[in-house]
C-alpha cells in the first residue's frame, strides 16, 4: 500500500518497543516541540489538524481540550484520562497501537497533559489486555529512566471486564473505585470529571495521533484524508474476509477496496451479504450500500450509519440476520450496567423476541413488538449502550425485512441450520437468568 | 503472612491515587491473584481492612466486573470469545472441541480443579478470530482442529509443575 502511515509511521510493519529505536525514528521530538509551545498553541495545532476522536464519537480533539478550564479559572488538579478500555465488538486497533508504538502513545499523553495543564494522567486499560499492559508498563519505566515525564505522573489502571467502562463517565466512576455505571451529564467531564475536577477523556488512537499532529504540524495533517474526516485511521477489519487485521488508511478510502483489495475479499469465494461499518453499535449496510460507501464521516452518515470505532465486520451470505441480531443483543444484554430500566430490561426483551422469531415461535405482532421495544429504549437512558442494541437490531429488521418475515411465515430459519452463526453460545446464555422468558407472554394484540 | 504482605502491597497501590477508594479494583486484582484466581470471603475482609472499606462494598465492586471470580476457578482457565467476528469464524466449533477434550460444558470447572471452560464476550482480536484466552494470554486464529493439541500442551505443562 502506498498510503502514508501516521500512527504506525516508522514501524515498517514491526514494533517500536525499544526506546532507542523510537528515538532514532524521530521519537519525542513532538514532545519537545509541544513543551516549547504554550498550551493554547498546542490546542491550536490540534484544531488546525481537525483531528476528531477515534474512540467512536468523532468529537474534535482540540475542542475537547479547549473545554478544560484554565487552572486559574478552576483551581483544582486537572486530569487526563485515556480510554484504553477498547471493547466495542469488531474493534482491536488500540491494542495494536499500544503493542507497536507504545512510546508514541505515551508521548501523546504527555503532549495532551501539557495542552490541558495537567500533571496527572490515568490510562484505563481493559483488564483482558495483559500483554498490552506489560508493554506500556515497561515503556513507561524506560521513559522514567530518561526523565521524560518531567513533573507528570502516568498511572496505568487496569479494568476488570466491563464493556460499559468504555463510556467515559462510567470509566470515571470505575476509576474512582465504584461500579462502572454512567453519570448524568451535565456536568461534563471537562468541568467535573475525575474526582469532580476538570478532566479530558481521550481514546488511545486519538492520543497517539496527537503526537503526529504536533510532529507534522496541524495543517499538514489536515491535508490527509477528506473534508470533515482528516487524516488516517486504523481500521479493524474482521468477519468473513480472507485477511482480517488492522490497516491504517486515509479517511475516504472506499469500503469495498478495504474488503476486496486490502482484505483479500470474502473467504471461499462466497458473496458479501452485509457490512457492519463502525463496530457492532452501528447501523448495518447491505452489500449494495457497502459498494458505494467510503470510510469517512460524511459518506457513512449519508448512508444512515456511522464510522464509529472504524471496525468493519464483513458478513457473507451464510449468515442468518436474526441470529446476528440475537448474538449482538446478547452482548448488550450481558454488558448493560443495570442502571437504566429501558436498557436493563429492553436488551433482554430484544434477545428474547429475536430468539422466538429464530425458533419459529413468533407471530406477526412479534415483529412489531421488536421494533416497539427498540423505540422504547432509544434516547431514554443515560448512556448509549441500550441505544446501540436498539439501533443495530432495528437496522437488521429494516434492511433484511424479507428474511425476518420468512422466519415468521415458515415457522423457522430459512437457512435451516446452515447459518454461520448456528448454535453460538453467548456468555449470557451460560447463566441461569435467561429462565425468565418474558417474550413468551402473549404478544400485545395489534 | 500472605495477609500482611498483601496489606503492604495494597498500601503501595493506594499511594498512586488521590483517593484510596480508587485502589479497590487493583487491590481486588492482587487479592484474586494471591488466592489462586478467585475471591473467597476472607479476600474481601483483607481488601476492606487495607482500604478502610467494608467487605460488602468490596463484594459489590467485584460482582460488577466479569474478571473477578466469586467461586473457585480451575488451575487453567480457558475462555473462548463467541462474539460476532469469532462466531463467524467458527467459535462454536472451537467451544465444542474444548468441551469434548476437557470433558466439560462451557461455564463449568473440572471436579479435580484442573480446568475452567467459559465463553466470553469480545476479547478485542476480531481480525484474528477465533480468539482463545488461556489464563489471560490470547491465542489467535484458533480453529477446532487446533484444540486437541492445545489441550495436550496444557495438560503437559500441568504435569511438569511450575516449580
Amino acid at each position: 500500500m502506498a498510503t502514508p502511515e501516521v500512527v504506525f509511521a516508522g514501524t515498517n510493519g514491526g514494533a517500536l518497543t525499544d526506546i532507542a529505536d523510537y528515538e532514532a525514528a524521530g521519537g519525542f521530538t513532538a514532545l519537545a516541540k509541544a513543551r516549547a509551545m504554550t498550551p493554547d498553541e498546542v490546542i491550536a495545532q490540534l484544531n488546525d489538524s481537525q483531528l476528531r476522536g477515534r474512540g467512536g464519537a468523532f468529537f474534535p480533539t482540540g475542542r475537547k481540550w479547549s473545554f478544560v478550564p484554565k487552572p486559574d479559572k478552576l483551581p483544582k488538579p486537572h486530569y487526563l484520562v485515556v480510554n484504553a478500555d477498547e471493547s466495542e465488538p469488531g474493534t482491536f486497533k488500540d491494542r495494536e497501537i499500544m503493542l507497536r508504538v507504545p512510546f508514541r502513545f505515551l508521548e501523546g499523553c504527555l503532549i495532551a497533559a501539557h495542552a490541558i495543564e495537567s500533571k496527572h494522567v490515568f490510562v484505563y486499560i481493559r483488564g483482558e489486555y495483559e500483554r498490552e499492559f506489560e508493554v506500556l508498563r515497561d515503556s513507561l519505566d524506560a521513559m522514567r529512566k530518561q526523565k521524560l515525564l518531567g513533573s507528570v505522573t502516568i498511572v496505568l489502571h487496569r479494568g476488570a471486564g466491563a464493556y460499559i467502562c468504555g463510556e467515559e463517565t462510567a470509566l470515571l466512576e470505575s476509576l474512582e473505585g465504584r461500579r462502572g455505571q454512567p453519570r448524568t451529564k451535565p456536568p461534563f467531564p471537562a468541568i467535573a470529571g475525575l474526582y469532580a475536577a476538570p478532566t479530558a477523556v481521550n481514546n488511545v488512537e486519538s492520543i497517539a495521533t496527537a503526537t503526529q499532529v504536533i510532529a507534522l504540524g496541524g495543517d499538514a495533517y489536515a491535508k490527509l484524508g477528506v473534508e470533515n474526516s482528516t487524516g488516517t485511521r486504523v481500521f479493524s477489519l474482521s468477519g468473513d474476509v480472507v485477511n482480517g487485521g488492522n490497516y491504517e488508511l486515509p479517511h475516504g478510502f472506499p469500503l469495498k477496496d478495504l474488503i476486496y483489495d486490502v482484505g483479500g475479499g470474502i473467504a471461499g469465494g462466497r458473496k458479501l451479504k452485509a457490512v457492519i461499518p463502525g463496530g457492532s453499535s452501528t447501523v448495518i449496510l447491505t452489500a449494495e450500500e457497502a459498494e458505494r460507501a467510503t470510510l469517512d464521516f460524511d459518506s457513512l452518515t449519508s448512508l444512515g450509519t456511522a464510522i464509529g470505532s472504524a471496525a468493519v465486520i464483513a458478513i457473507d451470505d451464510r449468515c442468518c440476520m436474526v441470529q446476528l441480531g440475537i448474538r449482538v443483543s446478547q452482548f448488550y444484554e450481558h454488558e448493560s450496567c443495570g442502571k437504566c430500566t429501558p436498557c436493563r430490561v429492553g436488551t433482554h426483551w430484544l434477545t428474547q423476541i429475536l430468539q422466538k422469531i429464530e425458533d419459529g415461535r413468533a407471530a406477526q405482532p412479534d415483529l412489531d413488538l421488536l421494533l416497539d421495544v427498540c423505540d422504547r429504549i432509544l434516547g431514554k437512558c443515560l448512556c448509549p449502550l441500550g441505544d446501540s442494541d436498539a439501533i443495530a437490531v432495528a437496522s437488521y429488521v429494516n434492511k433484511f425485512r424479507t428474511e425476518f418475515q420468512e422466519h415468521i411465515d415458515r415457522g423457522g430459519c430459512p437457512l435451516g441450520g446452515g447459518s454461520s452463526l448456528e448454535g453460538i453460545l453467548a456468555p449470557v446464555a451460560m447463566h441461569a437468568h435467561t429462565e425468565h422468558p418474558v417474550a413468551d407472554r402473549e404478544a400485545v394484540p395489534a | 503472612m500472605a495477609e500482611s504482605a498483601l496489606y503492604e502491597r495494597i498500601q503501595g497501590i493506594r499511594r498512586r491515587y488521590p483517593s484510596s477508594l480508587s485502589a479497590v479494583m487493583p487491590a481486588l486484582q492482587l487479592a484474586q491473584a494471591e488466592h489462586g484466581g478467585w475471591l473467597p470471603p476472607e479476600a474481601f475482609r483483607e481488601v476492606a481492612d487495607a482500604l478502610d472499606l467494608t467487605p460488602a462494598y468490596c463484594l459489590s465492586i467485584a460482582s460488577f466486573y466479569d474478571m473477578f471470580r466469586l467461586e473457585p476457578a480451575g488451575e487453567t482457565v480457558v475462555e473462548v470469545c463467541t462474539n460476532v467476528s469469532c462466531a463467524l469464524a467458527g467459535a462454536q466449533q472451537v467451544v465444542e472441541a474444548f468441551e469434548e477434550e476437557l470433558g466439560l460444558q462451557a461455564g463449568e470447572t473440572a471436579e479435580d480443579g484442573s480446568f475452567t471452560l467459559r465463553t466470553v464476550e469480545c476479547l478485542g482480536g476480531c481480525g484474528w478470530a477465533t480468539i482463545v484466552a488461556i489464563d489471560n494470554r490470547h491465542r489467535l486464529h484458533v480453529q477446532a482442529s487446533d484444540v486437541p493439541g492445545i489441550v495436550a500442551e496444557l495438560r503437559g505443562e500441568g504435569g511438569d509443575g511450575d516449580a
